[in-house]
């Protein structure tokens, strides 16, 4: 029978494009902001592996002009006008970054890092700082997590935002001790009360000079005396205590913990998954997200099913799905900003130190409403021809194509219901579920 | 009345839509000052967070305390300056409105309030004022217990703001969440009829909850779609505003819209705003100074708008801070703090002792007063709860409320 054989054998493979095109999008969605139309058709042409491989290399940097900002020695921290005009162009220039770069994981994981280390522009004012801690997570943040931590606890932004500027001898300021072992590597439970004091007293004397807008370190202000951090004594400086909590087990529990969470599902550092990921190597980003996209885990309904998208994701994956260009984006960047509020999530505005929440944090009838508003705006402003050109029996599948998701047979029957208005049905199609989850 | 107020409940949402406006026809030529005093009116809690650890002793002030000088140095505010509540204690001179209320028995102010074995992480302290559980983390708010067991109307309780707060909710439910400005639907009929179909569909997980909030978007809009003014609704605008410095989110226009939706008669039973910016460890005494006038202007102006309406407001926050000054002007994460509770029901005064400025836990000031002890009085008397619904140890009700 051999008609029968080839049938089947056409079912098998079919059934693995559709694994292949199922795997590719799901990570897209999470190593970048969504893949869809031609794009998934040749990544799944090349295979999982190679899309991997090719997603994830972040050996070349992408050009790209940075924003225009008032230069350090220019800022007038009396001028709210400038400093706000500031603000919104860096906040917008990065959206249209997100929006048109190639290298979608870069910018993930540069917003996976500014939702970690999380800083905000609403204490640190000057713009251009901000711009250079975005700066330093775009070219750090895929490699030794103790090199990230320990550049990103002399970052100029960092040193105003944690008030490590005013920590001198004699008078420690804790802020910063205590949010590098809470938040940033060690997590609640792995070090005491008198590690955070001590530890203060190692970052005395890290100052920002003012006229350069660079780490200075003062020794003059800083306390040299002995300190004892997690159980060790001696006379340690600030680059000793990063060594000490980024090589800790508890961190790299921590970090890999964090990862998960922003990449496959929510989890705590206990976790089984996370006893798995982590390694005895020195803790590398780049690998730690390798073995992660790879995780048989990875691929389970659990981490298909367990994430919304953040906003900043979400009104990023919709203008690249539409194909926006970063000039149109930085053309429209009070309306995205604006969005972007309504939904809880500002670039460079973190709401604390704590960064902002997941999941069930980002789902509530105002973001229904502000995803329903900015849904209709894109709609009605930017044409899709995929779901114009389709007959209207087809117009659902179409803008499933273009956005790489399957729709449940709720969000189909609906989008049907409209499908004599193509742009109702593409506005509807971006608040559907399937759109709002990651 | 208190039938046909039943019978709005019962009837769900669509009925409180039209219920809303048929009750009030001439809303809009009524004086909001003038008190309602209608049996209609039902006990409503406003939640006030203040986030960042709100400086406890330089709000409610020990001025004269040899300790409180010493160990505030500059910070201190002089003696001359508080607003004098008794008990060696003042309020800070910007609580001006506070102080009116105060003297009017109006105010309980509830001192040395904390919990066993204090945290001074902003998110695990704020986590446990917000959970009602210190013990460990649990994912649900002492009042999403309650959403939990009392059904799913969305309109039992709003947050103003784009999130919920862990406070409001549950397990299965949570608040519904309202933006500052205009709520109306940007669609045309038939496609908020697909809308309601795509979101209606009972499913699991957070799909499900993608599918929960789209529907109470609906229901929000049909109650509150005619009491929001459109034209505030100034988006532009408002994000260059949050970007340029200020904490996010001012309070007066939050507490505004609020007072708008007790005076439509909205079913809602508890309301929560915000304020942040309170972690003020640099350069503390302006900025200081100024959140509290701010804080103080908006319950100002709230407190006239809902007249001699049964609210409560109750403002607290997720930790005081250290006794002594840091060497930055500002002040490090603390421990116990006062919390107001605010309303023409409550019994003015002071409840609790206040806590010692010499005998001190670790630099921090012990607390007296349990916060679930708080929370208990406030679901007994205006949510009109039994406290075990939300608290697994119910601990005694502090006396807050006349009875």
């Amino acid at each position: 029978m051999p008609t029968t054989c080839k049938d089947r054998r056409s079912v098998v493979v079919e059934r693995d494009v559709d694994v292949t095109t199922r795997r590719i999008a799901h990570l897209h969605r999470r190593a970048g902001f969504g893949i869809g139309g031609d794009a998934l058709e040749r990544a799944v042409a090349a295979g999982f592996d190679a899309e991997l491989a090719r997603l994830t290399d972040l050996r070349t940097a992408e050009a790209a002009t940075p924003p225009t900002l008032t230069p350090i020695g220019e800022v007038d921290p009396k001028d709210r006008r400038r400093l706000r005009a500031d603000a919104v162009a860096l906040a917008t220039w990065w959206l249209g970054r997100m929006v048109a770069t190639e290298q979608p994981w870069r910018e993930k994981l540069t917003l996976l890092w500014h939702g970690h280390f999380a800083t905000s522009i609403q204490k640190v004012h000057v713009a251009k700082l901000m711009y250079d801690q975005n700066a330093l997570f775009r070219t750090q943040g895929g490699g030794d997590f103790e090199a990230l931590t320990q550049a990103v606890a002399k970052d100029p932004a960092m040193l105003l935002w944690l008030d490590s500027n005013t920590n001198r001898r004699g008078h420690p300021n804790e802020n910063f001790a205590r949010e590098l072992m809470e938040l940033f590597t060690l997590g609640i439970g792995n070090y005491g009360e008198g590690d955070v004091q001590e530890a203060a007293r190692a970052f005395t004397g890290w100052t920002l000079d003012r006229s350069t807008g660079e780490f200075r370190f003062r020794p003059r202000l800083h306390d040299d005396g002995s300190k004892t951090v997690l159980g060790r004594t001696g006379a340690f400086g600030g680059e000793d205590v990063i060594r000490q909590v980024t090589t800790s087990p508890a961190c790299a529990r921590f970090v890999t913990a964090k990862l998960w969470s922003h990449l496959a599902y929510p989890v705590t550092p206990d976790h089984p998954v996370v006893a798995s990921l982590v390694t005895e190597a020195p803790l590398d980003v780049g690998a730690l997200a390798s073995r992660i996209f790879r995780h048989p885990e990875f691929v389970s309904d659990a981490a298909q099913q367990g994430l919304v998208k953040q906003p900043i994701e979400y009104v990023v994956g919709v203008l690249r799905a539409v194909g926006v260009s970063g000039a149109v984006v930085e053309g429209r960047g009070p309306f995205l900003l604006a969005t972007l509020q309504a939904l809880g999530q500002v670039p460079f505005a973190p709401p604390s130190v704590g960064g902002w929440g997941q999941n069930g944090y980002w789902l509530s009838s105002a973001s229904s409403l502000a995803r329903l508003r900015f849904a209709t705006v894109v709609a009605a402003t930017v044409p899709v021809p995929a779901v114009e050109d389709a007959s209207r029996g087809d117009r659902p599948d179409a803008m499933a194509h273009v956005l790489g998701v399957e729709w449940s047979s709720a969000t189909a029957i609906a989008l049907q219901s409209v499908a004599d208005d193509p742009r109702a049905l593409v506005a509807l199609a971006f608040v559907a579920p399937e759109s709002v989850l990651s | 009345m208190g039938i046909t107020r039943r019978q709005v409940l019962a009837g769900g949402i669509a009925a409180v839509g039209t219920a809303a406006v048929v009750r009030n026809p001439f809303a809009s030529l009524l004086d909001h000052s003038t008190p309602a005093t209608s049996s209609t009116d039902h006990p409503v809690l406003v939640l006030v967070t203040l986030y960042g650890g709100n400086d406890g002793l330089n709000t409610v002030i020990p001025a004269a305390a040899g300790a409180y000088l010493s160990g505030r140095g500059d910070l201190a505010v002089p003696a001359d300056q508080v607003l004098t509540i008794g008990d060696g204690l003042g309020l800070h001179p910007n609580l001006k409105a506070m102080k009116r209320l105060w003297d009017a028995g109006q105010v309980a102010i509830v001192r040395g309030v904390g919990y066993p074995n204090p945290n001074r992480s902003h998110f695990r302290s704020m986590d446990i004022w917000q959970s009602g559980v210190p013990e460990r983390a649990v994912a649900t708010g002492w009042l999403g217990r309650w959403l939990d067991r009392t059904g799913t109307d969305p309109l039992r309780a709003i947050a103003i703001g784009p999130t919920v707060p862990l406070a409001l909710r549950g397990e299965k439910v949570a608040a519904s969440a309202v933006p500052v400005g205009s709520v109306a639907l940007p669609v045309s009929a038939p496609v908020a009829d697909a809308y309601r179909a795509m979101m209606g569909v009972g499913s699991s997980g957070l799909a499900g909850s993608v599918a929960r909030t789209g529907t109470d978007l609906l229901t929000v809009e049909r109650a509150l779609g005619r009491i929001v003014d459109g034209a505030r609704a100034s988006e532009d605008e408002g994000s260059a505003t949050n970007l340029e410095g200020r904490a996010q989110g001012a309070l007066g226009p939050q507490l505004d819209l609020v007072a708008r939706a007790i005076a439509a008669g909205l079913p809602t039973r508890v309301y929560a705003v915000s304020l942040g910016g309170f972690d003020t460890h640099a350069n503390e005494k302006d900025a200081h100074a100024q959140l509290l006038a701010d804080l103080d202007g908006a319950v100002d102006a709230f407190t006239k708008a809902v007249g001699g309406r049964p609210v409560t407001v109750l403002v607290h926050s997720e930790f005081g801070r250290r006794v002594a000054v840091n060497g930055s002007g500002g002040t490090d994460h603390g421990a116990a703090a006062p919390v107001f509770v605010i309303g023409p029901r409550v019994r003015g005064g002071f409840h609790g002792d206040e806590p010692s400025l010499t005998d001190l836990d670790d630099g921090d000031l012990k607390h007296t007063t349990d916060y679930r002890s708080i929370y208990a009085s406030v679901l007994g008397n205006v949510v009109g709860v039994d406290p075990s619904v939300a608290l697994a140890k119910a601990p005694t009700a502090l006396p807050l409320f006349r009875s």
